[in-house]
């Protein structure tokens, strides 16, 4: 059957089976590849992307249940080709990630985390990504990476706070 | 060596890991990101039976359904390639990636599908009706071993490696000495199960006779093991290394899927893809880790010392040999652990059984052995009522008895235990941390201590092989490197791998540059295919650091030499005269020629080259191992080269009746020489500590007695989240190799080491008032529990 999916901001016809997860859609029909098959069960969490902000396993939803809703991808985070966002480049001064199979669920976990989280700690970082499994790094760079990101971002929006008061 | 570089300008400082920026924006090359035009994919049809002759493969209602090509089985397979390889002198025990005539595990792949999509691959592969006849069929190592019918009629026994070796007055040291103890200690099946599992594209072409491989692999001799099953030339199989492993820490060998899958695309003359699923992988890709039971017997004084001991390590294989029963070879290069003790008998067991089958795991075999020695000196430690680290500290090898020579026959490069203790116990402040496990006590908590002092043998050499199997005379374990500098002066360094998150890009670069003295930044890392690169035995053994680090040091020497040969040519001067700095050329009297010149020379201007010399600008090294270069002797031989050390001290509490352990502190003292990328080196002895951590309290591949996996999925096979894993604090030390460039030595597998020794010997500490212990792994909550349900029972 034929769709309309909202992803990372552009609308996109694409044909879907009914029992087509909306992971399969996104990696064979939308050329997404950032977006993996890890379980495809809903434990390990590589297939996470943003519905509505928040995130979702796509390897549990079928693509049909998502007309209508705004999808984000980890191809959707960077600014543009060559430009990370704030959290993906404090993944790389961190070191967060070791084969980067589990990377893109863990950055779009931590964005949705870090968008309703502004000054979180260690406990909360640890909380937020203890649906994602990674077998390389175990953990500690993730979590160092995401609360850099958190202060990175702190830091801009007092920047910017103080540049609108400034003028 | 060491002396020559007091300072380095990029080795050791926490230069950016340069493949981190594509994998944080979705970008990374994986298998299954790979698409070939018109590629059909695969679909597998598992066994049900732990044993079971094939009668008979209906598959016509499959071959009939619309975007069905093809159905194979094992007869298709065994008419028309070669069996996979074996590393013992195993013949009876023959392996296709199909099954052929009977099924030896539950899960076992008997008949491959192949349609247009993954999807119409499964719906045919339901269509396939196999008619089977039950087998006897054996779990049990132990009644392996005793004469359970063979798993393998043909081998005539379960038995792939039965070998004890007696180094040193084994007998003479036990009946000497006033004390002895026996135990068993059991390390369960577990494995390091990456988040990406095994896949493979291979895709023939008929024209130019060349089956193109793409592959989430790690594996020495790769290419040369397809080649050889399929029959065709070397020269035409090309794999292409510039796939991104999505995890693998050994595992990543999926040779039998690609034997099926080239078969595959060549008898169809197609790109054919085969990306596992969860399910075939963990009940059939090839993928479990050692299964193993230890009997030890120790012969030690009152003062703690241990003087000898008897090992009997016996490895439930799974149902092929692969390369289980190396597995246990390779720990026999650290088999006393960072001890002197005197002398070890030890006795090697590999036996098939119905499971699934075993391949290399992280540290290859290494963790388990390490976990029954160190349960070794704790239990000492309680038999005598002393403190189990004064009993370590008492029994390590000094730092001034390096190179020091174990009675297996490895000599240890360097080490200095008794510094890397002293460290930990300070930053931990010994005593307080006692103090605090009493304090939990009294609040009636159960608490414990747990320390594990071990080695991480690294470098990866091949002696285990000739030591298991006389008929294999190999001595050859190499990687390799090859710079090339354009006629504008860009530096591309090739090196000849996949890597899995190890960082490889990052290390190639760092090294060249601090050879080159140019920015780590400004050169280019590529990876060409198989039928372009020089030898490399692949990140097996945690020897990359040492052998790709010192195979670029050495082609950067000879960029350096030959553009000093170029300047002593132009200044007119004696080669000893002329001195390379930072990418310039120093004559003796102040003469220069800058890098630019140098690069416009070799490629623009041959009439400025010394006579004979070739224009152009690059070189190549392929660096042998350090040591391990010869056959063994009288059953002893030179294992890996370097060795790493790590000294694990944590702080482990739980509630008695819920008994879910909660790790309150976990400091790992580490010394693996010189660091080259210390982001890389802590990356991973996190990630290794929260692997052992796993293999410690949660992961098993449990059958039951029927044979059935019955953890086939990550609900049933638990590994740790965040919240399993504490923070693991790092404490530093660096004694340098004398046997690699820098002085560095492997850091892959560091953590995953000693960390299920830690957790056992904490858990064990804090039971120990109960009058009781625990001796398998992993430790689980609901056993654990129970084990202190049965003993407040008794009390």
């Amino acid at each position: 059957m034929k769709l309309a999916l909202n992803i990372n901001g552009t609308r996109q016809e694409v044909v879907a089976e009914p029992r087509d997860t909306l992971l399969d859609t996104l990696r064979e029909k939308c050329k997404l590849n950032g977006a993996h098959a890890g379980c495809e069960h809903g434990v390990c969490g590589a297939c996470t992307v943003l519905v509505d902000g928040e995130p979702i396993r796509s390897c549990l939803m079928f693509t049909v249940q998502a007309d209508d809703v705004e999808i984000t991808t980890i191809e959707g985070l960077a600014p543009c080709k060559g430009v990370l966002s704030v959290l993906q480049e404090a993944f790389c001064d961190a070191h967060g990630m070791q084969c980067g199979f589990c990377t893109p669920g863990i950055i779009l976990t931590a964005h949705a985390f870090l968008s309703c989280n502004v000054a979180p700690t260690r406990e909360d970082v640890v909380d937020a990504i203890s649906g994602n499994i990674c077998r390389c790094t175990g953990y500690g760079q993730i979590v160092e990476a995401i609360l850099l990101a958190a202060s990175r971002l702190q830091q801009e929006r007092a920047e910017t706070l103080a540049e609108g008061t400034s003028t | 060596m060491n002396d020559a570089f007091p300072k380095y300008k990029y080795i050791s400082t926490p230069q950016l890991v340069r493949e981190d920026r594509r994998f944080a924006a979705g970008g990374g090359n994986y298998v299954a990101d790979i698409e070939k035009e018109g590629m059909l994919h695969i679909a597998l049809v598992a066994s049900h039976h732990a044993a079971a002759k094939i009668i008979e493969i209906e598959n016509e209602n499959a071959l009939s359904m619309p975007g069905v090509h093809l159905v194979v089985t094992g007869a298709d397979l065994a008419a028309e390639t070669s069996p996979l390889m074996n590393g013992l002198d195993t013949p009876g025990v023959r392996r296709f990636p199909l099954a052929v005539g009977q099924t030896r595990y539950a899960g076992e792949w008997v008949v491959a599908v192949v349609a247009d999509s993954r999807a119409l691959a499964e719906d045919a592969a339901e269509k396939v009706r196999i008619k089977y006849e039950p087998l006897d069929y054996v779990l049990d190592a132990e009644k392996a071993y005793a004469g359970a019918t063979p798993v393998h009629t043909e081998h005539g026994s379960n038995i792939l490696l039965d070998k004890t070796f007696v180094w040193g007055t084994v007998e003479e040291d036990f009946a000497a000495a006033p004390r002895n103890l026996s135990y068993r200690v059991t390390w369960g099946r577990n494995s390091t199960v990456p988040i990406e599992t095994f896949g493979v594209l291979a895709s023939w072409n008929a024209w130019t006779e060349v089956l193109d491989v793409w592959a989430s692999i790690q594996m020495p001799k790769y290419a040369d093991q397809i080649s050889r099953a399929l029959g065709i030339p070397s020269t035409s199989v090309r794999v292409h290394y510039d796939v991104d492993v999505g995890g693998s820490y050994g595992v990543k060998r999926g040779i039998k899927h690609s034997v099926l899958t080239g078969y595959i695309s060549k008898r169809l003359n197609r790109a054919v893809r085969l990306i596992e699923d969860r399910l075939e992988n963990m009940r059939a890709g090839d993928a479990h880790g050692p299964n193993r039971i230890f009997d030890v017997d120790v012969a030690y004084d009152e003062e703690g010392i241990i003087h000898s001991m008897k090992i009997r390590a016996l490895d439930n294989a799974g149902a092929y040999a692969g390369r289980a029963p190396f597995q246990l070879g390779k720990p026999i290069g650290a088999i006393v652990g960072p001890y002197k003790i005197h002398s070890v008998q030890y006795q090697a067991i590999s036996v098939t059984t119905n499971m699934a089958a075993q391949e290399a795991v992280r540290g290859f075999g290494q963790a388990p052995t390490n976990y029954a020695i160190e349960t070794a000196i704790d239990k000492v430690a309680y038999e005598l009522g002393l403190d189990r680290i004064d009993v370590r500290l008492q029994n390590f090898i000094k730092s001034d008895e390096f190179p020091y020579k174990i009675p297996s026959g490895t000599e240890y490069d360097s080490g200095d235990y008794h510094a890397v203790a002293d460290k930990v116990m300070n930053y931990a402040d010994y005593k307080n941390l006692v103090a605090e496990r009493n304090r939990l006590r009294l609040e009636g908590m159960l608490a414990g201590i747990g320390i594990a002092a071990c080695l991480e043998p690294s470098g990866g050499n091949s002696s285990f092989e000739p030591l298991l199997n006389p008929k294999t005379k190999t001595t050859t374990w190499m990687d390799s490197c090859r710079i090339h500098v354009d006629a504008l002066g860009g530096v591309t360094v090739s090196i000849h791998t996949t890597s899995a998150g190890q960082g490889h890009e990052t290390l190639a670069s760092v090294v060249v540059a601090e050879g080159l003295g140019i920015d780590p930044k400004k050169i280019r890392v590529v990876r060409p295919d198989s039928l372009n690169s020089l030898p490399s035995n692949t990140p097996v053994g945690s020897r990359m650091a040492i052998m790709l680090g010192d195979a670029c040091f050495e082609a950067a020497e000879k960029i350096k030499m030959h553009l000093r040969k170029v300047g002593a040519h132009n200044f007119g001067c004696d080669i000893a005269d002329v001195h390379f700095i930072d990418g310039t050329v120093f004559g003796p009297e102040r003469q220069q020629l800058s890098w630019d010149r140098l690069v416009t020379i070799c490629h623009r201007e041959f009439h400025n080259l010394p006579e004979g010399m070739s224009p152009g600008l690059h070189a190549s090294h392929i660096k042998q191992v350090p040591s391990g270069t010869k056959l063994p002797e009288n059953d002893q031989v030179q294992m890996y080269p370097c060795h790493s050390f790590e000294f694990h001290l944590i702080l482990v509490v739980f509630d008695p009746i819920l008994a879910k352990p909660e790790i309150k502190r976990y400091i790992i003292g580490h010394d693996c020489g010189t660091i080259i990328n210390p982001h890389i080196v802590k990356g991973m002895t996190l990630g290794g500590i929260a692997h052992g951590i796993g293999a410690a309290l949660l992961e098993e591949f449990v059958y039951d007695e029927q044979g059935q996996l019955i953890t086939q999925s990550f609900m049933d096979y638990l590994m740790p989240s965040s919240h399993e894993i504490p923070e693991i604090e790092i404490v530093h030390h660096c004694t340098p190799s004398p046997l690699t460039v820098f002085g560095q030595k492997g850091s892959g597998e560091s953590g995953y080491l000693g960390a299920p020794a830690a957790v056992s010997s904490a858990i064990n500490d804090a039971i120990s008032d109960l009058g009781i212990s625990v001796d398998k792994l992993p430790i689980k909550i609901a056993q654990l529990s129970d084990a202190i349900a049965a003993a407040d029972g008794k009390n």
